[in-house]
């Protein structure tokens, strides 16, 4: 039955469309406005990298960068530990959100988790990151909980939790992060297979809850989730505001040394920092290369483990670790903004006291006035990208739907390319290609490159209910003499509010998390909350640190409230219209 | 108890909000047949829903349903050892036929050698020999409802549901799958529960029909919750 429908939405009717417009270059534009900074970028990067670079002196083609980068001593730990850190946060992550589906789909427990999906996917991530640090670290709330009773800590003790070698605090952080991410993906491809139906099916054959989902309803949600596993990699490899706060100093991973040599004073070292750039991209063309060669290992035992007919009874342990897995994320995410809450208006507050002695404004009156100038960048960054965003979204989506012009119905790949490539390895080569062309960093160009990340998820959230919506209403509405255009402003617009209102604030939060791409092509010269909340982490000041971190996470929580009242209220007297 | 062997209902009443669906008392003994007829939303569904263990939460049911002498009532549907079959076929499209049929098949038959041996045996049964390595997609109609047939009787269920099968095959061949299916069950003496709209199914099955009564679905004025998946 759904593939009918599918397939009647998917092709409009050839005869009685008309004639394309304007409209009709919307996909072209936006995918060049998606993949032309990319593609720039990339080239700005190999070019350096190769030893070209006639601004900087570098006139001929060579390996000297690539030679100066292996000379770095840092180089094989530095490499070794962004494949690590990569593949550790991308395997737990994929672990914990099967666990939790496995374990409690359909259950009331997983409608709960549904719910509070939002907020916590909307965390930023160095905010995300910070809350962590506050809770793990040696004198954090966590060793606070249980000093000295349990302890015997009567200071903090000496271990070394944050930025450890290893880099396990990192995938932490980045884990509490890429879940509910990757929890959502699994959810909306959830609703394409019968998973239900299967489970039940698959039951009455003796099969145990646990084990009817993972042998009947996984193998078919994991291709549909690949695309944002491997985003998730590709983040996760090369995050930087992440593994600043959390992750190893001496050495780093790749890519923060790479920035690190970015920033630096002396020019000569940019071409070291488009070898590593390069050397990141190769990197996870080869982790990808790994993971895939998993992926099918892993169907080929699995189909000889589904075949051997194992019934798996019990839910027990899969429900525990699920749970867990769960609740850990939510805890970490929540009592992180807690403690950076408590942080911003701790008084005095010694170990291992689980809260401060007094509570005092101080801090806020003391930096508040601070937040005003990176505030209203934040703002205005984060509106002119969403805003883009939605005009181009929104075009390509009526496009699709008035001339059959497939924007990305089957290239999807193609909107998660941007997601796809390391932050590092193309943003590096945007701010060479400034330097070339003796550009100065300003904000039009910072716009345009929160735009390359924005229009993704503004896209990807919208598709659906636009693809869903009922095109019988805009029939009714042109038998009844409305135009195209009528029937967009006045029914499909009006009626998909809540869609369009909940990609913006997805759109805005991505913007005001982006790190990287404002540093990088901003120069350090556009300053937005996200990246002085990140160049607080080295002084370790924790009642500035949380005053920062706060504000950051309010501008993003605040639209996505927003998103979610102003439909109530447009619509609280159309029943039809208030929950989806 | 001389019919402990087979489906007996003890009582059982089915309830949704003051609407009382079900009430089914008595026997089915080994390879018999309870025919369930009614109306469309007179619960028939619900009933085999609650004999194998899936019943959504807000159905209210009372008295008891026992298996072969055993009380299932409480049981986790995994663990009834109650086959159904579905209107449709439910064959995993990510499996091959004799990954689907193997699925079935308890662990207990062990060695990969044997369990291929009782999948092809269970394919030439219903004359599909050789289609071990096919799609389940490429499949007709009435070869993916033999398939979902012997799925089921490999699992060793201890008694056998059908609800409305086979609808879209035509009525001869229709004809011939209910007997096969009803053979089946004859042989390995399943107590058999079919629900069904057609008087022919009903004749063809022989066994006692059951009616339930069109409830006054205008009484019950709350919404009813959404369940089931969107596809
Ligand atoms: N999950 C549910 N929540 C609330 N009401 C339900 C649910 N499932 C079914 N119902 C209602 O219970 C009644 C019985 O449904 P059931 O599916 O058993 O009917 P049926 O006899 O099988 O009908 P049909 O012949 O159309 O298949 C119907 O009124 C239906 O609307
Ligand atoms: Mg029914």
């Amino acid at each position: 039955m759904s593939d009918d429908t599918v397939r009647t939405r998917a092709a409009p009717t050839a005869r009685g469309r008309p004639r394309p417009g304007a409209l009709a270059w919307a996909p072209a534009l936006t995918l060049g406005l998606m993949l032309g900074p990319v593609a720039a970028g990339l080239a700005g990067t190999v070019a350096p990298a190769l030893g070209w670079l006639p601004a900087l002196g570098g006139d001929h083609l060579g390996t000297d960068a690539f030679e100066a980068l292996r000379a770095w001593p840092g180089f094989p730990r530095a490499a070794a530990l962004s494949l690590f850190t990569g593949l550790g946060a991308t395997l737990t992550s994929l672990a914990a959100v099967t666990l939790i589906c496995a374990g409690w789909q359909g259950t009331r427990v997983f409608h709960a988790i549904e719910r509070g999906l939002s907020p916590l996917l909307s965390v930023p991530h160095a905010a995300a990151a910070f809350g962590l640090a506050f809770l793990i670290a040696p004198s954090g709330w966590l060793a606070r909980a249980a000093s000295p009773w349990a302890t015997g800590w009567e200071r903090p003790p000496d271990l070394l939790i944050l930025q450890d070698p290893n880099g396990l605090a990192l995938i932490a952080g980045l884990v509490v992060k890429e879940i509910p991410f990757l929890l959502l993906m699994t959810l909306a491809a959830l609703g394409q297979v019968p998973s239900a139906r299967s489970r039940t099916v698959a039951r009455a054959l003796g099969y145990g809850p646990v084990a009817a989902w993972v042998k009947t309803v996984f193998p078919r949600v994991y291709p549909q989730i690949r695309l944002p596993i491997y985003a998730v990699l590709a983040y996760s490899m090369s995050a930087v505001d992440t593994a600043i706060i959390l992750g190893p100093n001496t050495p780093p991973t790749l890519a923060v040394q790479v920035v690190r040599w970015m920033n630096d004073p002396d020019l000569q070292l940019r071409f070291q920092a488009a070898a590593g750039a390069v050397t990141q991209l190769a990197l996870l063309a080869g982790a990808l290369g790994l993971w895939r060669a998993g992926e099918r290992l892993a169907a080929g035992l699995g189909r000889r483990w589904i075949e051997r007919g194992g019934r798996g009874r019990s839910a027990a342990a899969t429900r525990v670790l699920g749970g867990g897995a769960a609740a850990a994320t939510a805890g970490a995410l929540g009592a992180g903004i807690a403690g950076l809450a408590v942080w911003s208006v701790a008084g005095v507050w010694r170990f291992p006291q689980a809260t401060p002695d007094a509570l005092t404004w101080r801090s806020w009156e003391r930096y508040g006035p601070r937040l005003a100038d990176p505030g209203a960048e934040t703002f205005i960054l984060a509106g002119a990208a969403t805003g883009l965003a939605l005009a181009l979204a929104l075009a390509c989506l009526e496009a699709e739907q008035r001339y059959g012009v497939r924007s990305a119905g089957r290239a999807l790949w193609l909107v998660y390319l941007p997601l796809l490539v390391p932050q590092v390895a193309f943003l590096a080569g945007l701010q060479m290609l400034a330097l070339a062309a003796g550009l100065d960093p300003n904000r039009g160009a910072v716009i345009l490159t929160h735009l390359v990340f924005v229009l993704p998820y503004v896209f990807l959230s919208l598709a659906d209910p636009f693809r869903a919506w009922d095109r019988r209403y805009a029939a009714v509405a042109a038998a009844l003499g409305a135009g195209p255009d009528r029937v967009f402003w006045t029914v499909r617009l009006p009626m998909l509010v809540r869609p369009v209102l909940t990609a913006a604030a997805l759109g805005f939060a991505v913007s005001v998390g982006l790190y990287l791409p404002t540093l990088l092509v901003g120069a350090g010269r556009v300053q937005t909350l996200t990246t002085e909340a990140v160049a607080l982490a080295s002084g370790g000041d924790r009642r500035v640190i949380g005053v920062y971190a706060l504000a950051q996470t309010a501008a993003v929580l605040l639209p996505f409230a927003l998103a979610g009242a102003v439909p109530r209220v447009l619509w609280r007297r159309r029943r039809g219209l208030r929950d989806d | 108890m001389t019919d402990a062997a087979g489906l007996r209902f003890d009582r059982l009443s089915i309830t949704l909000g003051r609407n009382r669906l079900v009430t089914l008392d008595g026997h089915v003994a080994p390879g018999d047949v309870l025919t369930v007829m009614g109306p469309s939303g007179s619960g028939k569904s619900t009933l085999l829903s609650v004999i194998s263990g899936t019943a959504a939460a807000v159905f209210q049911v009372r008295g008891g349903i026992h298996l072969d002498g055993r009380d299932i009532t409480g049981l986790a549907p995994e663990a009834r050892r109650v086959g159904i079959l579905f209107q449709d076929e439910l064959l995993f499209p990510h499996l091959s036929v004799g990954g689907n049929l193997a699925f079935g098949l308890p662990p207990s038959v062990a060695g990969r050698r044997e369990r291929r041996r009782r999948v092809e045996a269970a394919l030439a049964e219903v004359n599909l020999a050789g289609f071990a390595n096919r799609d389940p997609a490429t499949l007709s109609g009435g070869q993916q409802v033999r398939v979902a047939l012997m799925r089921m009787l490999l699992s060793e269920p201890r008694a056998l549901l059908l609800d409305e099968p086979f609808p879209r095959l035509d009525a001869g061949l229709r004809d011939r799958i209910r007997q096969a299916v009803l053979d089946r069950a004859r042989t390995r003496r399943l107590p058999v529960v079919l629900v069904t709209h057609d008087a022919a199914d009903a004749r063809a099955a022989g066994g006692r029909i059951h009616h339930l009564d069109p409830h006054e679905a205008g009484t019950d004025l709350r919404p009813s919750p959404r369940t089931g998946d969107p596809a």
